[in-house]
C-alpha cells in the first residue's frame, strides 16, 4: 500500500520544532506535510522561556541566534501567542554565585548578548518578592516568554503545509510507514518527534528527562523578569539524580509559573507529590511569599535530552533522506527558528547563518555513509 | 454582628453571613475581575466555579465558603 | 501535623452525615471533612437565611454528640501522596490524613450550560442563588427569573420567594407532559419539601429556556423562548442551572470505577477497591433521602456491619426509583447545545469563547489549543458544559484537586521514594 509522493518534505512531530522547521520549509516554497500522533508532548508542557545560555559556545551561538529571530518577529506572533520581551534574572544566592554571574555576563557581552550585572539592593527595587539576602543578579534583558502551544499552530498555520493526524510506525531514508500500514514518501523526511523519536530511529541518543511545573492564581505585578537562580547551572542543569531549581516566570496573565525540576529514567507522566514539594520548596527559598499564594494546577512534561545538550540538526549519517531536528532538551522553544534555519540551509545545501558543526548528528551516530 | 471590610468601606453583616453575600449587601456584588476585563461575581454558590474569590486578610479565598469575620479586610480588584 | 482515621469521610452532606452516624456506634476514630463552614451539604446548608428542616438539625446534633467524629470545617482535598493518605487543607494549615476506609460523599454540582450574557453579574445557578440566599444574600423586591430544569428550580423559586424576592418566571425545559408525568408519581414517595412541589404557579411554565441573558455591566432582563413564542423580561436575577453532575473528581483521582457520569458502587457501596466507598449524589443523583440511605450503607458496611447494611436495601431500592423516574422526566432538550453564539465564553476562567472550541476533537486537544479548562475551576464547570456539549470526556484530575496554599503543597514529604 503505497500513497507515493505525498510532498516535499514530510515533518514528524507538530511541537514547535517541527512547526518551526515546517514554516520555514514552507516559507521556501516546498510542500510539508506535518504528521503528528497527538501525543503530549513537551510543547504544551513546557514554560515557553525564551533565554539566553552559555553553558558552552555551541549553546551560546545557537540560542542567541535563535533568540535574535524571535526579537525580530515576536512582536508580529499574534496575541494568543503571549510573546513578552520581559528578560531573565539570574538570582546569585551567595558571593560564589555572584562570580559567576560575573563571568557569564562577561562572556555574554563577548557575544554581544546585553546583560548587566545587578547589586543586592538594585535586585530587591526591581523584585521586591525576592527574599533580602540574596547576593544580587544578571539580568539579560534580551530573553522572553511566549506561549508555545499557540505560536507552533500559528507557524503551522502557513500556505504549504498540511497536516495530518497520524502515527508514524517505521522510517525508511525518504519514507515513512504509518499505523494504518500506508507509506508516504517525499524529497525528504524531517524527524522532530522529541522523546518519540528513539522509536522510529532506536540508534538516537534521546533520553527523557522529567519536569514538574505548577503555575499559580492571578497575582499581577508581583514578579517582573523570569527569575531563575544561578545554582541552576550547577544544580539542576548538569545533575544526573533528580533535581531542583528555582525558576519562575511572571505570566503576561499576572500568574506565575513555578519550576523547573529534572528527574531521568522515567516515563510516567503522573505528578509526584514528593518532586512537587521539593520544588516548590526551593522556590520559596527565593521568593518566601510565594508559600501563601495559591497553586491551581501542577503537571509534567518530558524534555527530550542528549549527551551533551545540544540539539541533533541535519541529515542522519548512515539513512540518506532522512533528517533530524531532535534532542533539545529544555532549549526547544528558544532555540526553534535556528533549529529551522540550520536544517533548511543544510537541505538547500547553502551556507547556514551559524556553524552547523556542533549540532550534526554524526558527532553520536558515526561519519556518513554517503557522498 | 460582625462589621468588615469591603474595598475601603466598612459594612455591618448578620451573623454567619457569607462573604459572598456580604459582597452585594455592600457593593454591586462583583467578586473578580476577569481575563479580558469583565466583572464578575458569584456564579455557583457552593466553592465550585471560583467567580468568587477574593482577597481575605492578604489570602485569595472562596467568597462563597467565607464566613464575614469582624475585622475583615476583602478586596475584590483586581 | 498527621491526622489518622479508622473512617475518614469526604463530605458532610446528607451522605457524609447518615454514614458518620452509622459508623459511629463501632468507636471507629471518624473523621469528616466538608469544604463549607457548615454541615449539611447543599441541600441542608445552613446560614442566617436558611430554615434547616428539623430531621436536618437532629443529623447535625446527634453528630456533635458522637466523640468518636470529627468534622474539619472549611476542608478541602489536594492531593492524595500515598496509599491511603490523603493531603488536605483549610483556611489556616495543610496536613495529612492517613485513613483505613474511605468513603466518598462529594456530592453533586450544577450543570451550568453557557448562552450570551451568561458571565453577567446578576446570573448565578439555580441553586446557586438558593445558597447565596441561605448565606444572607438580600433579594428583597428584587425581579428574579429562575430557569433551566429540574425540581431544583422550584426549590431555588421558593427561597427566593420567602425572602422577598418577586419571582417572574420559573422556566422549565422539559416538557409540559414530562414534568406532569412526574408531578403524578410523587404520592409514592411523600415527603415534606415534596408536597410543596406545585405545578400550579402560576408563573411556572415548562417547554421554556433561556436565550440570552441581557444587561451591559450587569443583568438587566432575560430573553427566554417560552413554548415557542420569544418572550423577554427585565429582571435584576436571573438563576439558571440544567440539572446536577456527579464530582466524581476524587474518585477518579483515586482510580475508582466510573459509570455513566458517577462514580461506581456495589451494593454496599464499595467501589472496586477494597475499603474505599462512595454514597450520595457523586454516585448518582437522587436526593436527600436517596442520599441518606446511601451514606448509611456505607458507614455500616466500612464498620463490618453487613446486617445493618443489608437492612437498608430495600429502603434505597424505593428512593432509587424516585431517582430514575426524575432523570427521565427532566432530560435535557437538545436545543439546549446551541445556546452558545461564536462568542459566548465557555471557559470562564481563561474567557474562551465557544468559536475556539467548536472543531476540535477532544477535551485535551480543545483545552491546549485555547486554555479552555486551565483556570482556577479546573474544568468542573466549563468541563461539564462541554462535556453535555461536545460529548468530550474530561481527563483524569492531576493534584491540587483544588487551588490549593503553595505551602500546603509544601507539606508533602519531599523525599524520593525508594
Amino acid at each position: 500500500m503505497n500513497q507515493g509522493h505525498v510532498a516535499d518534505v514530510i515533518v514528524i512531530g507538530a511541537g514547535i520544532i517541527g512547526a518551526a522547521c515546517a514554516q520555514a520549509l514552507a516559507r521556501r516554497g516546498l510542500q510539508v506535510l506535518v504528521l503528528d500522533a497527538g501525543l503530549h508532548n513537551a510543547t504544551a508542557a513546557g514554560m515557553g522561556h525564551l533565554l539566553v545560555l552559555d553553558d558552552n559556545p555551541a549553546e551560546l551561538a545557537l540560542s542567541d541566534y535563535s533568540l535574535q529571530r524571535w526579537r525580530e518577529h515576536g512582536p508580529d506572533l499574534p496575541d494568543g501567542c503571549a510573546y513578552r520581551n520581559n528578560g531573565t534574572l539570574w538570582l546569585a544566592a551567595n558571593a560564589e554565585e555572584m562570580a559567576v554571574a560575573h563571568s557569564k555576563c562577561l562572556n555574554l557581552q563577548a557575544q554581544g548578548v546585553a546583560c548587566e550585572l545587578i547589586g543586592a539592593s538594585a535586585l530587591r527595587q526591581r523584585e521586591p518578592e525576592l527574599r533580602e539576602s540574596l547576593e544580587g543578579g544578571l539580568l539579560i534583558n534580551g530573553d522572553g516568554i511566549l506561549y508555545a502551544p499557540a505560536t507552533a499552530n500559528w507557524m503551522l498555520d502557513t500556505p504549504n503545509i498540511r497536516q495530518r493526524r497520524a502515527r508514524v510506525t517505521e522510517v525508511d531514508g525518504h519514507r515513512v510507514r504509518l499505523d494504518d500500514g500506508h507509506w508516504l514518501s517525499a524529497e525528504a523526511v524531517v524527524l522532530a518527534n522529541g522523546v518519540q523519536a528513539n522509536e522510529l530511529c532506536p540508534d538516537l541518543p534521546i533520553e527523557p528527562k522529567k519536569g514538574h511545573l505548577l503555575i499559580t492564581d492571578r497575582y499581577p505585578a508581583t514578579v517582573t523578569h523570569t527569575l531563575v537562580e544561578l545554582g541552576y547551572v550547577t544544580s539542576a542543569h548538569n545533575a544526573k539524580g533528580p533535581s531542583v531549581a528555582c525558576n519562575i516566570q511572571p505570566r503576561p496573565t499576572g500568574q506565575l509559573f513555578i519550576g523547573a525540576s529534572r528527574q531521568f529514567g522515567t516515563t510516567d507522566p503522573q505528578v509526584e507529590g514528593w518532586m512537587l514539594a521539593k520544588m516548590l520548596k526551593r522556590a520559596a527559598e527565593y521568593m518566601p511569599g510565594l508559600a501563601r499564594l495559591n497553586g491551581i494546577r501542577a503537571w509534567t512534561g518530558f524534555r527530550a535530552a542528549s549527551p551533551d545538550g545540544l540539539p541533533l540538526v541535519g541529515q542522519h549519517p548512515q539513512r540518506r533522506g532522512l533528517w533530524l531536528a531532535v534532542g533539545h532538551e529544555g532549549l526547544g522553544v528558544t532555540t526553534a527558528p535556528g533549529t529551522a534555519d540550520l536544517l533548511v540551509a543544510q537541505l538547500f545545501n547553502e551556507t547556514p547563518p551559524l556553524a552547523a558543526q556542533p549540532y550534526l548528528p554524526q558527532r553520536f551516530l558515526g561519519e556518513p555513509v554517503y557522498a | 454582628m460582625p462589621e468588615l471590610m469591603l474595598d475601603g468601606h466598612a459594612l455591618r453583616v448578620a451573623e454567619g453571613t457569607s462573604v459572598a453575600a456580604a459582597l452585594a449587601l455592600g457593593g454591586n456584588g462583583c467578586s473578580r475581575t476577569s481575563v479580558s476585563g469583565q466583572r464578575r461575581a458569584p456564579l455557583c454558590g457552593m466553592g465550585i466555579c471560583q467567580e468568587c474569590r477574593v482577597t481575605i486578610d492578604g489570602r485569595r479565598r472562596l467568597a462563597c465558603q467565607t464566613l464575614c469575620r469582624d475585622g475583615m479586610q476583602v478586596e475584590t480588584q483586581p | 501535623m498527621n491526622e489518622y482515621a479508622d473512617l475518614l469521610i469526604i463530605g458532610a452532606g446528607p451522605a457524609g452525615m447518615a454514614a458518620a452516624l452509622a459508623a459511629a456506634p463501632s468507636g471507629a476514630r471518624i473523621v469528616m471533612l466538608d469544604d463549607n463552614p457548615l454541615a449539611g451539604g447543599q441541600i441542608w446548608r445552613d446560614g442566617p437565611q436558611a430554615s434547616l428542616p428539623a430531621r436536618a438539625r437532629q443529623l447535625r446534633e446527634r453528630l456533635q454528640s458522637h466523640t468518636n467524629i470529627r468534622h474539619h470545617r472549611g476542608t478541602r482535598v489536594i492531593a492524595n501522596p500515598g496509599p491511603k493518605q490523603l493531603l488536605v487543607e483549610d483556611d489556616d494549615h495543610g496536613w495529612l490524613i492517613s485513613y483505613d476506609k474511605l468513603i466518598l460523599c462529594t456530592g453533586a454540582r450544577e450543570l451550568l450550560l453557557p448562552f450570551p450574557g451568561w458571565t453577567l453579574p446578576g446570573v448565578t445557578g439555580a441553586g446557586g442563588l438558593q445558597a447565596l440566599i441561605k448565606a444572607g444574600l438580600a433579594v428583597r423586591d428584587e425581579r428574579v427569573v429562575i430557569a433551566g430544569s429540574g425540581p431544583l428550580l422550584l426549590a431555588s423559586a421558593a427561597t427566593a420567594k420567602k425572602h422577598g424576592a418577586t419571582v417572574l418566571r420559573i422556566a422549565e425545559q422539559a416538557s409540559f407532559a414530562s414534568v406532569a408525568g412526574f408531578a403524578a408519581q410523587l404520592p409514592r414517595w411523600p415527603a415534606k419539601w415534596l408536597q410543596s412541589f406545585s405545578l400550579f404557579n402560576r408563573h411556572y411554565r415548562a417547554a421554556t429556556h433561556v436565550i440570552a441573558a441581557l444587561g451591559t455591566e450587569r443583568l438587566e432582563g432575560v430573553r427566554l423562548q417560552q413554548q415557542g413564542k420569544i418572550v423577554e423580561l427585565e429582571c435584576d436575577r436571573l438563576a439558571c442551572g440544567f440539572g446536577l453532575i456527579p464530582n466524581i473528581q476524587l474518585g477518579q483521582a483515586l482510580a475508582y470505577a466510573i459509570q455513566g457520569q458517577a462514580l461506581a458502587v456495589d451494593t454496599w457501596q464499595a467501589s472496586n477497591h477494597p475499603d474505599h466507598f462512595a454514597a450520595g449524589e457523586c454516585t448518582g443523583f437522587g436526593g436527600s433521602e436517596l442520599a441518606l440511605v446511601e451514606g448509611a450503607i456505607a458507614g455500616h458496611a466500612a464498620v463490618g456491619d453487613v446486617a445493618a447494611a443489608r437492612q437498608l436495601w430495600p429502603r434505597r431500592a424505593r428512593w432509587q426509583g424516585f431517582a430514575n423516574a426524575l432523570n427521565q422526566a427532566f432530560a435535557l432538550d437538545p436545543q439546549l447545545k446551541s445556546l452558545a453564539h461564536p462568542d459566548t465564553l465557555v471557559c470562564r476562567c481563561e474567557d474562551v469563547a465557544y468559536a475556539a472550541l467548536a472543531g476540535h476533537t477532544d477535551w485535551r486537544e480543545a483545552k491546549l489549543a485555547s486554555r479552555c479548562g486551565m483556570g482556577a475551576c479546573q474544568g468542573r464547570v466549563c468541563g461539564g458544559a462541554v462535556q453535555h456539549l461536545f460529548g468530550w470526556q474530561p481527563s483524569a484530575p492531576r493534584p491540587p484537586f483544588s487551588p490549593a496554599r503553595i505551602e500546603t503543597l509544601m507539606c508533602l514529604d519531599d523525599t524520593p521514594p525508594a
